[in-house]
């Protein structure tokens, strides 16, 4: 790792917005790609309005507004449940009040890319489970489909309402030194975060009018409409007035939040496991009223926990005979089960190629290099290379059971060498990434200095009887300083994504 | 509305009723507490244990500010007002979609209050805090009324408040009536008289209570007025009828569970109090009376949860 002033002395023209500004002392550019300044150290032309707006007020008045923006987080009860404390810790989610900005141009790039990366996921889904012709074909090995934990046999040649098995998608992005949109991960099951981003986007409306309003930012506010309606074309033949209901794992989940923010905003009922019954494979809520069907269930609960006869007998969170009501057509789930199955990180290095057998297209969004453990001589380079790499465990998320060679200990990865021999097949390694940074509010009130934390970018995709991506999503940053890491279950933060006009 | 949720919105109603309840009773004592009375301070902070329940592992031990600090701050003692506006939150939690956000926002500002280690752990805070947690739950009922629908889910609110309210003031008469009605003169001699203004401070009744007899205390007609009078919120009366009203609009939008047995159980409650004069209930056993209203209370709780909340899956199917 190069050291600051070794960055300054590369970089032409590092030093130049410095010193006009006292608040971006601390800012230092390197080879990773800079959200707000060119390679030349000169801003760039979007960031501009926004640099000059918050380098021109007092720092009291910054000050005032970050509190007052706090205190909104708070009083709404904005917060998220960490695990592995006290049960039932909650935390305000952190937030950094310096937007993210993506132009017309990247977005049109992403919108495109993500697109078609989700129809072809969803054939493959819709293949994998039915004929398994790119089995067959040989594109993707049977091996690696069956071996999957998430892989769900009961799933075969069900036939899913619009042949629709992701709904809702929550793909991480992030940019590299080119400038370059990658994939990271396919978030096919139950992708949370899209409260935050739009009640960041509401505080950041309140605390900057003029300078949002300047911009131009194209809306998210339809996002759950457009959820809302994307549900209601799921529904079960002869259901033209589903009931819909939002079932979450309760309390205790780290996005119960979320889960009561859109069941809200979209007007359906929020349910758990104990508010269902099954009778006769139809699905009813109990109401004070007697036993109401239920046609649409979206669920944020994994597949594991959501019916302990079929799935985790030990679960208390599911229902018990959901699963049969699913496989006789009376009920929609979404995401429909077993689609974990691709957004394995094994099934990941293989999307490039479903994109191309499916749709016979070249993917316009680039995964990230990825090394396969099953396969002999990249494992030994990995193995080879611990301390340079990050080693991923194919079926978690959320930042969880994971490597991070350049910051791990001798100990650390002794634990990985040996994990991986035993199970190649649950581990990928992927190169460490120096993703995009972008400008941050750090500092103390005293002397709020502006600075680069790294970002990635989570837009969420909605896949009813069309694809629907609102213009904006979850911008994670991994806080610390020099961090990688913006899962907010490891401290990470969030910041509004501005998406603009043209 | 889901049965979970309705049952969380009772529930969240009942704790906040009890925490004021339990606010008031302490703010009252505490301010007795000053002046040189016949009750000794045993007997005075025994009788308000009784009036809560006698909450399990809080004793007397001689010393009130201990005692009331325990009532007040010891999230771990169910009974405690910290305790009672925590189970509260956890109730408004889970039902979080059903809340309008000015509640979720009064009620998450109020359990603040209530958990900040800086303000619990402040030595002199008690005077503060009381009337602090006292103005969040008046402001958490304001935006309750002004700002939710009227609809099933805040009659099952107004039910939870009625009941325990109902249920609290029942038996903080019944403790006082026990300790000195009994005894009574017709005219009490000054100690008494602060005794009795005590009790109807608790209730929040002095003034309204001037307002109907004038400054004369008399115990029939305390007694008179907080079970029976119409028109003021914390009497018996009033409470039940309140009950009613809510179980009977409960009944009409949900329909389908009409429940015979309890509209009956709470109509005749609500007969009985509309009905009675105090001079028959005085001639009577005062204390019989009191614990037949609290049976009665009981049991209109359980039929609650038979006919909506946990009622059996045959008998709905079959419905």
């Amino acid at each position: 790792m190069p050291t600051n002033s070794e960055v300054r002395a590369q970089t032409p023209g590092a030093d130049r917005p410095r010193r006009k500004d006292p608040a971006l002392e601390e800012y230092f550019l390197d080879a990773a790609f800079d959200e707000m300044f060119d390679d030349q150290g000169v801003v760039r032309p979007h960031y501009e309005s926004l640099l000059s707006t918050f380098s021109k007020l007092p720092k009291e008045e910054l000050h005032r507004r970050k509190q007052s923006a706090d205190i909104s987080f708070l009083m709404q009860g904005i917060t998220f449940t960490v695990y592995g404390r006290d049960e039932g810790t909650e935390r305000i989610f952190p937030y950094d009040l310096l937007p993210r900005i993506i132009t017309a141009g990247e977005w049109e790039r992403i919108e495109k890319g993500l697109t078609q990366r989700i129809t072809a996921l969803n054939l493959f889904l819709r293949d994998v489970y039915n004929e398994g012709k790119i089995l067959a074909d040989g594109f993707v090995p049977r091996e690696i489909v069956y071996s999957c934990r998430h892989f769900r046999r009961e799933m075969r040649g069900l036939q899913v309402p619009r042949n629709v098995y992701i709904a809702v998608t929550g793909t991480d992005l992030l940019r590299l030194g080119n400038g370059e949109f990658v994939v990271l991960e396919d978030n096919l099951r139950v992708p949370s975060g899209v409260s935050y981003m739009l009640t960041c986007r509401r505080v950041m409306k309140r605390i900057f009018p003029q300078l949002f309003a300047k911009y131009g930012v194209r809306p998210i506010e339809h996002y759950t409409r457009v959820l809302l309606s994307t549900l209601r074309s799921l529904a079960p033949e002869g259901r033209p007035e589903p009931s819909i209901v939002l079932l979450t794992p309760g309390i205790y989940n780290s996005a119960y939040f979320e889960h009561t923010y859109l069941a809200r905003q979209m007007g359906i009922e929020l349910v758990e496991g104990r508010d269902l019954v099954i009778h006769d494979n139809v699905v009813y809520m109990r109401t004070t009223a007697g036993l109401k069907r239920v046609d649409v269930i979206y669920r944020r609960v994994d597949d594991d926990f959501i019916d302990p006869l079929a799935f985790r007998s030990d679960s208390i969170l599911g229902v018990a005979g959901l699963f049969n009501a699913y496989r006789a057509g009376n009920v929609t789930l979404a995401n429909a089960f077993g689609t974990g199955l691709a957004d394995d990180k094994a099934i990941y290095a293989y999307v490039p190629a479903i994109i191309r057998y499916y749709l016979g297209e070249e993917p316009l969004l680039q995964n990230v290099e990825t090394y396969l453990m099953t396969d002999p001589a990249q494992r030994q380079h990995t193995l080879q290379n611990l301390d340079k790499l990050v080693v991923k465990a194919v079926g978690e998320s959320g930042g969880y059971g994971m490597l991070i060679g350049p910051k791990s200990t001798q100990a650390q990865r002794d634990e990985f060498h040996a994990l991986i021999e035993a199970n190649p097949r649950n581990y990928i390694a992927q190169p460490t990434l120096d993703f995009s940074r972008a400008p941050c509010l750090m500092g103390s009130p005293d002397s709020p200095s502006i600075e680069p934390r790294h970002v990635d970018l989570r837009p969420y995709i909605l896949y009813g009887d069309k694809v629907t991506i609102v213009p904006g999503g979850l911008t994670r940053v991994a806080l610390p300083k020099g961090s990688l890491v913006v899962n907010s279950s490891q401290g990470g933060g969030s910041k509004d994504t501005w998406v603009l006009n043209d | 509305m889901l049965s979970r949720v309705a049952d969380s919105l009772y529930w969240m109603s009942r704790y906040l009723e009890r925490a004021e309840h339990t606010v008031r009773l302490l703010d009252v004592n505490m301010g007795l507490m000053l002046d040189r009375s016949s009750t000794s301070a045993e007997g005075r902070w025994l009788r308000v244990l009784a009036a809560l329940g006698n909450p399990e592992e809080i004793e007397w031990r001689g010393d009130y500010n201990q005692l009331v600090r325990a009532l007040t701050f010891d999230a771990d003692n169910r009974a405690s007002i910290t305790a009672c506006i925590v189970s509260a939150r956890e109730n408004a939690r889970q039902v979080r979609d059903e809340l309008s956000t000015e509640q979720w926002q009064r009620l998450n500002r109020l359990y603040l209050q209530a958990t900040e280690p800086n303000i619990s752990g402040n030595g002199h805070g008690l005077e503060e805090f009381l009337p602090v947690v006292l103005d969040g739950l008046h402001l958490f009922q304001g935006v309750t009324d002004t700002t939710m629908n009227h609809g099933e889910g805040w009659q099952f609110i107004q039910m939870g408040r009625s009941i325990e309210r109902a249920f609290a003031t029942v038996k903080l008469l019944d403790i006082y009536y026990r300790d000195f009605f009994v005894t009574a003169q017709q005219t009490p001699d000054s100690n008494q008289y602060l005794e009795w203004i005590g009790l109807l401070r608790c209730c929040t009744a002095f003034e309204a209570y001037c307002r109907v007899y004038t400054a004369d205390l008399t115990h029939e007609w305390i007694l008179e007025f907080l079970l029976l009078n119409p028109d003021f919120p914390h009497s018996v009366r009033y409470a039940i009828d309140g009950l009613r009203q809510a179980v009977i609009s409960v009944q009409q939008s949900s329909g389908r569970l009409a429940s015979d047995e309890l509209s009956r159980m709470a109509g005749r409650l609500q007969a009985s109090l509309n009905f009675a004069e105090i001079n028959e209930i005085l001639d009577q056993d005062v204390s019989a009376y009191m614990s037949n209203i609290l049976r009665q209370c009981l049991l209109i709780h359980d039929l609650i949860y038979g006919s909506y909340i946990h009622y059996s899956v045959q008998a709905a199917l079959s419905a």
